[in-house]
């Protein structure tokens, strides 16, 4: 028989995320990697490599080589399981699954753990604004007074400018955000904001306020990824990768054609549907990059659920559970939480999970699809994966 | 964040703001680099220091609330997002000026100013800001 290249999820776990003081960032790593491992059903001494996405340990908690670090503390250093970091700033989970993803379909390996890991909650005060404006163009952005928050709001107040659209329509994302959150246990947040809430907060970058922007958070998320071949010799059930795309941009917004479309975005995500053979009107469900409600709305119409300037069409009645594109089942980065280097790997847990069955109370009915969106910095890369179908 | 050697090495760029002309296709370039992504290798060696005008347009803005420690006492900021009328367009904040004095359109131009203050080693960092042109 004729075995194909083709990557399947076997098996997922994840730590809470929120603010966990009392808990370092190896236990929460190691955590959600042998919750994966058991939940795979396989052991961690079998594994060919092990994939690491992580952002700002460096920066944050004094440590690098985190690669090296986690395979040891999850009690395989000397079971020769080769563990790299990968770094792609918000996107780092993300990239992670994508280097796990190619390795397998190259034929190199069988069976890969990719982790993600954030401990964002180190820090006091305003110094975690200053790290993490490390995801920013440092000298010419950062310097001069960007933060990832200000750079949001210069692409919100345009969008809302040239398209006559109220921030009703931003704070529509974190509203469904934490609806959806309150149904996920792991979530950073369990309580539901109301319009007027998310429209009233605390000002943060006008015009966005404190509802606009995803927490930081604690939080570590890991998935098994098998071959073929491994899935028909031990008899495993998964999810399968379908489409795979990554694409890239000017790394600062000032150079960018337009302040509110990510060109990556619009490109990882027609690649990903390509190679996965699918179209959007077969998506399900989909996890998207709303670190701050704006980016929510330009992924709805980068990704082309929504024409441009028409997110407004969808956001009220459409994104819910039962709406027609059930957007972020798991509470998304505002309300599942933010762990810059776990939340992209989150995204396969939420999709394994909706895909399998498996959601609880937050399941999204038939699903067959699922697309996952995860930008770093402010556009520079997109990664957008399709998972599902047979 | 300070690191003098690299804060250094931008100060022509910052303090005068020069920018990059490509001598094969003529796109001028600001913040400066050293090949343009439209020529690609023809640009190799051809791209020539040239001072921006420093006038321009508002496109965006947003006023800072949450800000980092090195720009604590300048706390709330105007940062904007400004189209050259040489061609770049560029990030930078706007002082002098109320912020309901500002909206998208609103005409600026380039002023020398201290940028940031770090606390920890004292260090003060200079470059451009904008104030509108009236
Ligand atoms: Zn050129």
């Amino acid at each position: 028989m004729q075995l194909s290249n083709d990557v399947f999820i076997i098996g997922t776990g994840e730590s809470k995320y929120g603010e966990l003081w009392e808990r370092s960032l190896r236990e929460i790593s190691v955590e959600a990697g042998l919750k994966a491992i058991e939940s795979s059903g396989v052991r961690t001494k079998d594994l060919d490599a092990i994939y690491m996405g992580n952002s700002l340990s460096g920066m944050i908690s004094g440590q690098e080589n985190i690669g090296a670090l986690m395979s040891d503390y999850a009690g395989i250093a000397d079971e020769d399981v080769p563990t790299l970091r990968i770094e792609a700033s918000t996107a780092s989970g993300a990239a992670a699954v994508y280097e796990a993803y190619l390795s397998i379909k190259s034929g190199e390996y069988d069976l890969v753990m990719v982790g993600g890991v954030e401990k964002m909650t180190e820090l006091y005060g305003n110094e975690m604004i200053d790290i993490s404006s490390s995801i920013l163009d440092r000298e010419w952005e950062a310097f001069f007074g960007g933060t990832p928050a200000a750079m949001a709001a210069l692409s919100a107040r345009k969008y809302m400018k040239d398209y006559g659209v109220g921030k009703d329509v931003l704070a529509a994302i974190s509203v469904n955000d934490h609806k959806n959150a309150s149904m996920n246990p792991i979530a950073h947040f369990s309580n539901i904001i109301t319009m007027d809430q998310a429209m009233n907060s605390t000002p943060v970058a006008e015009p966005l306020n404190l509802m606009d922007c995803a927490p930081q958070s604690d939080g570590a998320s890991s998935i098994i990824l098998a071959s073929e071949k491994f899935m028909k010799q031990e008899k495993k059930e998964g999810v399968k990768i379908a489409g795979s795309g990554i694409s890239q941009e000017y790394f600062a917004l000032h150079s960018r054609d337009s302040l509110y479309s990510m060109k990556s975005t619009v490109n990882a995500s027609r690649k990903a549907l390509q190679k996965a053979n699918v179209t959007l009107d077969d998506i399900s469900f989909a996890e998207i990059h709303d670190s701050f409600s704006i980016y929510g709305v330009m992924a709805l119409e980068d990704i082309g659920f929504a024409g441009r300037g028409k997110a407004k069409d969808l956001v009220f009645s459409e994104i819910g559970l039962k709406g027609k594109i059930p957007i972020n089942p798991s509470g998304g980065l505002k309300a599942k939480g933010f762990p810059y280097g776990a939340s992209g790997v989150g995204q396969f847990v939420e999709g394994y999970l909706q895909l399998m069955g498996k959601a609880g109370k937050r399941q999204v009915e038939n699903a067959e699809y699922g697309l996952l969106h995860s930008v770093a910095g402010t556009g520079s890369t997109s990664i957008v994966h399709i998972l599902g179908g047979e | 964040m300070g690191e003098l050697s690299r804060m250094w090495r931008e100060t022509d760029h910052r303090y005068r703001m020069v920018g990059e002309k490509c001598g094969n296709c003529g796109k001028l370039y600001f913040p400066p680099r050293d090949i343009c992504p439209v020529c690609h290798r023809d640009s190799i060696d051809k791209m020539q220091d040239i001072e921006m005008s420093g006038k321009g347009e508002v496109i965006s803005f947003t006023i800072v609330h949450d800000v980092p420690p090195a720009f604590t006492r300048q706390r709330p900021y105007i940062l904007a997002m400004i189209k050259l009328d040489d061609g770049p367009t560029m990030t930078g904040q706007i002082v002098d000026t109320q912020p309901s004095d500002i909206e998208i359109g609103t005409r600026v131009r380039s002023v020398f100013r201290k940028i940031s203050e770090d606390g920890h080693s004292g260090v003060i960092h200079y470059g451009y800001k904008f104030v509108r042109d009236v």
